[in-house]
């Protein structure tokens, strides 16, 4: 017999032995000496946190009501681990790669990042596992009363009422786990202290449990074939034809999905784990353990049913046992072995759960309400985290306090636990379907879940509400409005069924089937597909999880500024330079590369989960709608091929036009240069022609002494004569060669035009005078103000009138220069102003110009057909003359032409426009214009 | 008969070639179209024929032409006098085979000695004739 204060004080003096245990191993991880903290066999002993107070007190009370239904419990984590690691080790690498921090966090990055997705599962996860609390609570509640109470007699001890003292055992479980998981100041992912703490518990609760089923098999059963023997005698019923029906299969089924499914079991095996290989040990190490630890169950089952008193609870069988036998001292060992159960559960569920609900309910709530959260005070969203996971902490254990206390002290352990499992099992589906069907959605996944869940809320939560509450018990026998099809646990009228195998089929096979339609009915968003992709092919793709990066970029500094209120500063410095990413004021406007906000986003998911991570790093990374950015991603792609073609196209067009131009430029130039090489061919026609003379003449000059004087001066002129022309044509060129080229002294002024005229018309008297050449003058055109350079005008005028003395060979030639104003022909720019101009013709009574020679009478070194008369002292045209005119009349802005003039000859008209009356000011800039 | 037909159509280079050639000895007429030519070479048929190849009318190689297509006249001897000397023209000369080229301006010696060349040419062919 122990005192209760005894046995309690025991229980919080071994609490305190785990809490050293955890700071010592916290300590030991700090200074660099925690490598075995992380070694595969902590890992394995931490798994064995499956193992609550309900294997450890219950599996002998189901071995005792219903015989080999509690090995099922143990086979279904010993199949997974043995033989479904290929699921766990997906889920190992995908956890690791994507820093999965729950199961919330895994099914709602798997789908999009869905934090719709993950606030359901995370209110799943906390009713599915109120009732496992509640077993604990109770386990707890029920072994201090079964050790402190009169041998065998199950009443409760004087002044300790079992309602206060699962309320005790609840408060101070939530405050141990508050100082246990909630420590450290910074929200971090792995507790290796803890982790060390429940392994040792582990190895308490193993030694326990096999100590007392050593001491009942041996000690006091001399034997499993003895107490086999006795439990026959005392006509126990062993079950032994009873075991592999329906809800055996369930069973085996649940706890197989539990293992992978429970929140804690998740914590444990996915996010606690340091290093995928230990998996391998665990594999096999697991299930040892597992083996070892249900070795004795039965035999205990069975001695205590054939030893004990009728009535006594024979989930109390390892406790009542050794005390029975006066073994105080083992009693304690296992009851300590049962709190270290029940304890580790405890711990570990709720900070899995608690990182659930502030990661995935708390912070996104936080986030949404209020824009500024993460720059409000340097360590805002740590301290909003730990806060809320203390908070959770103690409202889940409240949570369990009041399913204890509301389903009244009815049934044995393991239906408990069991009602948690199908709960938990809802996960299952969109779980396998994360990780290997690529086209589930989130929408087929939540409405499953949903629907799931809420069928095995209305099938097994709800009905274990019935031992307390009369109205929830009529609604399970009769139905809701007495329909009777949907009877909790007989529902669509499937009846005959154990309640546990009812519920099961319906929520999981409505629940898979649900996810499956839906999930082919709707469609997947841009990020989903990428997340998808990332889940089912994690091992096809970089083991980092460098899955696409979308396009985003944020300041360094922004960045940094948060990254520090995550993840604290020293680690986010660390991050920040291990990745070489500048930090301080000038890197304020310094860009990020895409790469590292995603190495960012995955570090803050570690810590607060990916929807968090996700919403959280939107707010700085600009402009980036969190469902839309894959597909901004993939529009970006498209429209840079689109843009990247239309470059290209856009190139070739301008290389097209190019080549035409070059084409065109080259042409130009070839062009250009044949008429280079025709005007020096022309040029050195024009300078051999009197060359040719000048060297024949003088070298008959030099041989022939004996020429008659008369025709010695005859050559001698002709000589002169020619010395001359070449002396005109060099001049002409150069007079050419200035004007095309754009003459500096170019000198535009009003100009009266008919004053040019006469003063030309005078010049060229002399020379019809000499010529006996009838020159007449007809001026209708008292005063002509043109725009001009009177020198240049004169000197046409002079050519023109030359020619047409100099080419009449008329035996009475005549010359006639007619001047007048006239409207222009269409009055456009070649006109004035008002559109009159100034007209020149001259005109002669010659041979005329054939018509063959018409349209190129302007050309350069055009010279009209047939023999030109030597014209002494006069100004015969080499050819340029006419040219020269041309370009000149251009410049002035006039026309020459030939055309039918009075004359039977030649007739050049000579247009140019006339300046209107007190327009000459405002003409002035026009004239500056064109001399520059 | 006449000696040479001088087709040139500058008056003072007509001049002196008409002095040069008939100092000589020789018999000399003109022409200054290249129209004319053909006609000219019928009804005077001179010994040889001084060509210019810038000419009103038709160009001195089409002259030349037109003569080596005249059955009556193909082989009167044809010295091509011009101011354009660059091979292409010199070439063409002599694919229409023109007898000589002298370019302008000429040495007086050197184009007396190839009328003279000719002269003796036209000799030789009208002995095989």
């Amino acid at each position: 017999m122990l005192s209760p204060d005894f046995v309690i004080l025991t229980a919080v003096a071994y609490v305190g032995l785990l809490f050293l245990l955890a700071y010592l191993s916290d300590g030991l991880d700090r200074r660099g000496r925690g490598g075995f903290l992380r070694s595969p066999l902590v890992y394995t002993l931490s798994i064995s946190v499956y193992c609550t107070s309900w294997t450890f007190y219950g599996a002998v009370g189901t071995a005792a009501l219903s015989g080999l239904e509690y090995l099922a419990i143990y086979m279904g984590p010993t199949l997974v681990f043995a033989g479904w690691w290929f699921l766990l080790r997906k889920l190992l690498r995908i956890g690791h790669s994507q820093r999965i921090t729950s199961i919330a966090d895994l099914l709602s990055s798997r789908f999009g990042k869905s934090s719709g997705l993950a606030v359901l599962v995370t209110l799943m996860a906390v009713f599915a596992i109120t009732p496992y609390i509640a077993l604990q609570l109770k386990a707890i509640t029920g072994s201090i009363q079964a050790v402190s109470t009169a041998r065998g007699s199950g009443g409760p001890p004087a002044g300790l009422d079992e309602t206060s003292l699962a309320l005790a055992v609840a408060a101070g479980m939530a405050l141990f786990t508050i100082l246990f998981g909630t420590r450290n100041v910074d929200a971090r992912e792995q507790h290796l202290g803890v982790v060390a703490a429940i392994a040792f518990e582990a190895v308490v609760k193993l030694l326990a449990l096999v100590a007392v089923g050593l001491f009942v098999t041996f000690g006091l059963g001399g034997g499993p074939v003895e107490i086999h023997a006795r439990a026959i005698q005392a006509a126990v019923d062993v079950h032994e034809g009873a075991g592999f029906g329906s809800r055996w299969v369930t069973v085996l089924l649940l706890s197989a999905i539990a293992i992978i499914c429970l929140p804690r079991q998740f914590q444990i095996t996915v996010v606690e784990n340091a290093d995928e290989d230990h998996l391998r040990t665990a594999s096999w190490a697991f299930p040892a353990y597992l083996i070892l630890l249900s070795l004795f169950i039965g035999p205990i089952a069975l001695y205590g049913l054939a030893t004990m008193p009728a009535g006594s609870n024979p989930d109390m069988f390892v406790l009542t046992l050794p005390m029975a036998a006066g073994q105080d001292g083992l009693a304690l060992f296992a009851f300590i072995g049962g709190f270290s159960s029940a304890t580790s559960m405890i711990i570990i569920a709720s900070i899995a759960l608690s990182i659930m609900v502030s990661n995935h309910i708390v912070l996104p709530l936080a986030l949404r309400m209020s824009d500024d959260l993460p720059g409000r005070d340097s360590r805002g969203i740590a301290r909003l985290m730990l806060y809320s996971r203390r908070l959770s902490i103690a409202a889940i254990l409240l949570l369990g306090f009041l399913y204890f206390q509301m389903t009244g002290d009815s049934g044995a352990l393991a239906p408990i636990g069991l009602i948690s499992f199908a709960g938990v099992a809802q996960f299952m589906p969109a779980l396998l379907a994360a990780l290997y069907w690529r086209r589930a959605t989130v929408r087929g996944a939540v409405w499953g879940m949903a629907l799931g869940f809420a069928v095995w809320a209305w099938t097994l939560f709800l009905p274990s509400f019935a031992s307390g509450s009369a109205d929830i018990a009529r609604l399970v026998a009769h139905g809701p409005w007495g329909i009777a099809l949907l009877r909790p646990e007989a529902l669509f009228g499937m009846v005959g069924h154990d309640p546990l195998v009812h519920a099961t089929f319906w929520s999981l096979s409505l629940n898979t089937a649900v996810l499956i339609v839906v999930s082919l009915a709707t469609r997947q968003s841009g990020l989903e597909q990428v997340q998808a992709r990332v889940f089912v092919d994690v091992f096809a793709t970089d083991p980092t999880g460098a899955d696409p990066a979308p396009r985003r970029s944020a300041s360094a500094e922004d960045l940094f500024f948060l990254a520090e209120r995550v993840l604290g500063h020293p680690r986010a410095r660390d991050l920040f330079r291990a990745s070489g990413i500048p930090r301080g004021p000038e890197a304020r406007q310094r860009m990020v590369p895409a790469e590292f906000i995603h190495r960012l986003e995955r570090q803050l998911a570690s810590a607060i989960g990916a929807a968090s991570a996700h919403i959280l790093l939107s707010k700085v990374v600009g402009g980036d709608a969190l469902s839309l950015e894959e597909v901004v991603r993939i529009a970006d792609e498209t429209r840079q091929v689109i843009s990247h073609s239309n470059e290209l196209e856009r190139k070739s067009h301008e290389l097209r036009l190019t080549a035409l131009k070059l084409r065109e430029a080259n042409a130009k130039l070839q062009a250009l240069h044949r008429q280079k090489d025709d005007f020096l061919s022309h040029v050195s026609h024009e300078v051999r022609t009197p060359m040719t003379s000048i060297r024949s003449i003088s070298e008959i000059l030099m041989k022939e002494p004996g020429l008659d004087a008369g025709q010695r001066q005859r050559f001698v002129s002709l000589i002169h004569r020619e010395s001359a022309r070449l002396t005109r044509l060099l001049d002409e060129i150069l007079d050419l060669s200035a004007l095309e080229h754009g003459e500096r002294n170019w000198t535009n002024a009003p100009v009266e035009a008919e004053a040019v005229l006469l003063r030309a018309f005078d010049v060229c008297e002399a020379w019809a005078r000499q010529h006996s050449i009838r020159l007449v003058r007809r001026s209708e055109a008292p005063e002509a103000m043109i725009l001009g350079d009177p020198d240049r005008l004169c000197q046409v005028f002079i050519n023109i009138i030359a020619n047409a003395i100099a080419h009449n060979r008329n035996p009475d030639p005549q010359v006639l220069v007619w001047s007048g104003l006239r409207d222009g022909p269409d009055g456009g720019p070649d006109g004035g102003p008002d559109g009159r101009e100034y007209v020149v013709e001259v005109s002669d009574n010659g041979e005329g110009i054939a018509p063959e020679y018409r349209s190129a009478i302007f050309d350069k070194f055009m010279r009209v057909g047939g023999p030109q008369t030597a014209v002494a002292g006069g100004a015969p045209g080499l050819g340029l003359g006419l040219n020269i005119s041309h370009t000149i009349v251009g410049k002035l802005g006039g026309r020459i032409a030939l055309v039918d003039g009075p004359l039977p000859g030649a007739t050049f008209r000579i247009s140019l426009p006339l300046l209107a009356e007190g327009d000459q000011m405002r003409d002035q800039p026009r004239a500056s214009e064109v001399s520059s | 008969m006449l000696d040479i037909l001088i087709v040139e159509d500058e008056p003072i280079i007509l001049e002196t070639l008409s002095f040069l050639l008939s100092h000589e000895g020789w018999t000399v007429d003109s022409v200054g179209h290249g129209d004319e030519v053909m006609g000219a070479i019928r009804r005077k048929r001179p010994g040889v024929v001084l060509l210019d190849v810038m000419l009103p009318g038709r160009s001195g190689f089409d002259v030349l032409r037109a003569l080596r297509a005249d059955p009556d006249h193909a082989d009167t001897p044809v010295l091509i006098l011009t101011a354009r000397g660059q091979n292409h023209d010199r070439q063409l000369a002599q694919d229409l085979k023109a007898d000589a080229f002298i370019t302008k301006p000429f040495a007086n010696d050197a184009l007396v000695a190839g009328v003279r060349q000719l002269m003796t040419l036209r000799a030789g062919r009208a002995r095989q004739g």
